[in-house]
């Protein structure tokens, strides 16, 4: 039972010893272990470069969007935008300053971390949806930018930018096994630091931001410094991910590779996934690069040859949007919330009744 | 000790409202209104609905900007505050209709009444350096003692949205009290409560009180309970004072009466 009997003479400074479930640590150290041993041996390449490589950037670039949006509740459209600053400032350290990747890659990230930074300072004064208006002002702004100036693509013909050389530290990063294991060490790391930050003080300061401002900064958290800190941080983020997007997936990318219809994959990803769920953007990123690969083999194997491929390709879009809509009537808060629901009914299952 | 009015010239007293008038497009909400609250005293504003208590609560920890008069709060003297500043300075508060952050549960609730004390950064805690372990760990101490001492430690992973009305009452008391205030601020703690929600939420309160030494301001209409508990009442009527003492100099007060307690019990 609960609270109804009342002591007075309680001491409030006494030590309590607090013991916190870890279950949730083994099943990932187990999936790591699986990504990093099993996975390369018996996936082939195209599995990992053409579908792990992109789910694990695409993931990358939620947990940026979900920092921002999921944890501090601050509403932006420019996830594309700032990928792309990711990319271009990789490629200019990369390029003029000769540095090798992880550590261009990291300069990149605090190159679009300032970009965020930047974008951020309205969020101190506007919010909701006018605050979209002005991400969406900078995802324009950032494609513009990365199209009108010519140096940031090294005045290359067709204006996509691609890396000099792929190799830190004597390992060559060149193969498709290399990049493989490249992204998935950023996208573990960056994990756990996303894990440790949401799970923070910091974390907490965002979700109140996120929930209630007012009541946050009369419990004593410094709103705005909250707000432009989740912006900086996610623009961090979504940087790394669109750098190892164009040197780790696609090789070479132009502005085009990181345009509106990114940011807006991005949202869906974390909608799906969960807002304010680091697992939930694992589980979107699968949900929106996988889910068109499973229906598309469905399709080939039941109407290849019958139905015109056109229409096909069109009702699989048609099948992908219903699918969304579907999920998120049957749970707003995303695969994530569904998952651990179904998981704590299976915890109880026998004692249901 | 026993109460006594608080008079102009009062040495011991933590917060001296001055002479505030407030208004909301041309409505007065408090008009040229002066107190003091003493050190270590349970002080109780009552009023009919709209006397302007809840106003007031709000110009003390900087939501609201009076329109004249200053608020001294120990030895500093504000003619507008803002709330952070207000929680800084050890004003703690809880608002009428719960400003709880729903979608956390009740312990990271109450750890973010933590914040003021925080010394850590944000890289400290990307990492989980040392530095920002031993404080965490702290934090989840204090706020571990606070549950226990508001009998709490039951809800501790609830979200706080799915949670009664009454415990939700008790979540926000505790994010104000583990910020270890100097001054605490109840917008009516004990609403929409039943009799004996009261009176567990009453002996919190004296608790608080008389234990931690914390100063109280409370807003609260049922006088029973406020007899038993202030030890200084102050009345509001339009957003005038029509009356400051103790319980028993209040309730004889021929203005109160017929301003409030007449009128209602």
């Amino acid at each position: 039972m609960t609270d109804t009997t009342l002591t007075l003479d309680r001491n409030i400074s006494q030590p309590i010893v607090v013991r916190e479930r870890k279950s949730g640590q083994y099943w990932l150290w187990l999936l790591l272990a699986g990504a990093y041993l099993a996975l390369p041996t018996f996936g082939n390449e195209y599995w990992l470069n053409a579908i792990v490589v992109p789910f694990l950037i695409l993931s990358l670039a939620g947990i940026g969007l979900n920092i921002l949006t999921g944890y501090a509740g601050q509403t932006s459209l420019g996830s594309g935008g700032f990928m792309a600053v990711g990319a271009f400032a990789t490629y200019a350290f990369l390029l003029h300053l000769q540095l090798t990747f992880p550590i261009a890659l990291f300069l990149g990230g605090l190159i679009a971390a300032l970009v965020g930074f930047l974008f951020g300072l309205p969020s101190a004064k506007i919010k909701g949806f006018y605050l979209m208006v002005t991400s969406l002002a900078a995802q324009f702004f950032l494609e513009w930018l990365f199209l009108k100036v010519p140096w940031f693509y090294n005045y290359s013909s067709s204006a996509t930018i691609s890396a000099p050389r792929l190799d830190t530290f004597g390992i060559n990063l060149n193969n498709s096994l290399g990049k493989y294991y490249l992204v998935l060490t950023v996208v573990a790391v960056l994990t756990w630091v996303a894990l440790n930050l949401v799970r923070s003080q910091t974390g907490r300061n965002w979700m109140a931001v996120r929930d209630m401002d007012t009541a946050a900064a009369v419990a004593g958290i410094r709103i705005n410094h909250s707000k432009i800190l989740a912006f900086a941080i996610s623009s961090f983020y979504l940087g790394v991910a669109g750098a190892l997007w164009t040197f780790a997936y696609l090789g070479s990318a132009g502005v085009q590779s990181f345009g509106l219809s990114r940011s807006f994959q991005i949202l869906f990803i974390i909608i799906i996934g969960g807002l304010g769920s680091i697992s939930g953007c694992f589980i979107g990123a699968a949900f929106i690069s996988l889910l068109p690969l499973a229906l598309d083999v469905i399709a080939q194997t039941l109407f290849a040859g019958r139905v015109d491929a056109g229409l096909l390709q069109n009702i699989q879009k048609a099948i992908f949007g219903a699918l969304i809509i579907w999920f998120l009537i049957k749970e707003p808060d995303g695969m994530a919330r569904l998952i651990s629901s179904w998981r704590s009914r299976l915890s109880i299952w026998p004692l249901r009744f | 000790m026993t109460a006594n009015s608080a008079g102009a010239g009062d040495q011991d007293a933590i917060l001296r409202v001055r002479n505030i008038s407030l208004s909301f497009q041309g409505i007065k909400a408090i008009t040229d209104l002066s107190f003091n609250v003493r050190r270590r005293e349970i002080c109780a504003l009552i009023g009919p609905n709209g006397a302007g208590k809840s106003s007031l609560l709000n110009v003390v920890n900087g939501v609201y900007t009076p329109d004249s008069g200053e608020i001294q709060y120990g030895n500093e003297t504000f003619r507008r505050l803002k709330p952070l500043d207000a929680a800084r300075r050890g004003i703690g508060r809880t608002f009428q209709n719960n400003a709880l952050f729903k979608k956390m549960s009740v312990r990271d609730n109450i750890m973010t009444g933590l914040s003021r004390h925080s010394r850590t950064n944000f890289i400290e805690h990307a990492l989980r350096l040392p530095r920002a372990r031993r404080e965490e760990a702290d934090f989840t101490r204090r706020s571990e003692s606070v549950l226990e001492f508001l009998d709490l430690r039951a809800h501790r992973h609830t979200p706080v949205g799915s949670l009664a009305y009454g415990v939700q009452k008790r979540v926000e008391l505790g994010r104000a009290l583990v910020s270890d205030p100097t001054l605490l601020l109840l917008d009516e703690p004990m609403a929409g409560m039943n009799a004996q929600e009261k009176a567990e939420m009453a002996a919190f309160i004296k608790d608080i009180n008389q234990h931690l030494g914390i100063t109280i301001v409370l807003i609260e209409h049922d006088v029973s309970v406020i007899m038993n508990l202030s030890d200084h009442v102050v009345v509001l009527d339009y957003g005038r004072k029509v009356g400051d003492g103790t319980p028993a100099e209040v309730r004889a007060n021929p203005a109160v009466i017929a301003a409030y307690l007449g009128a209602t019990h």
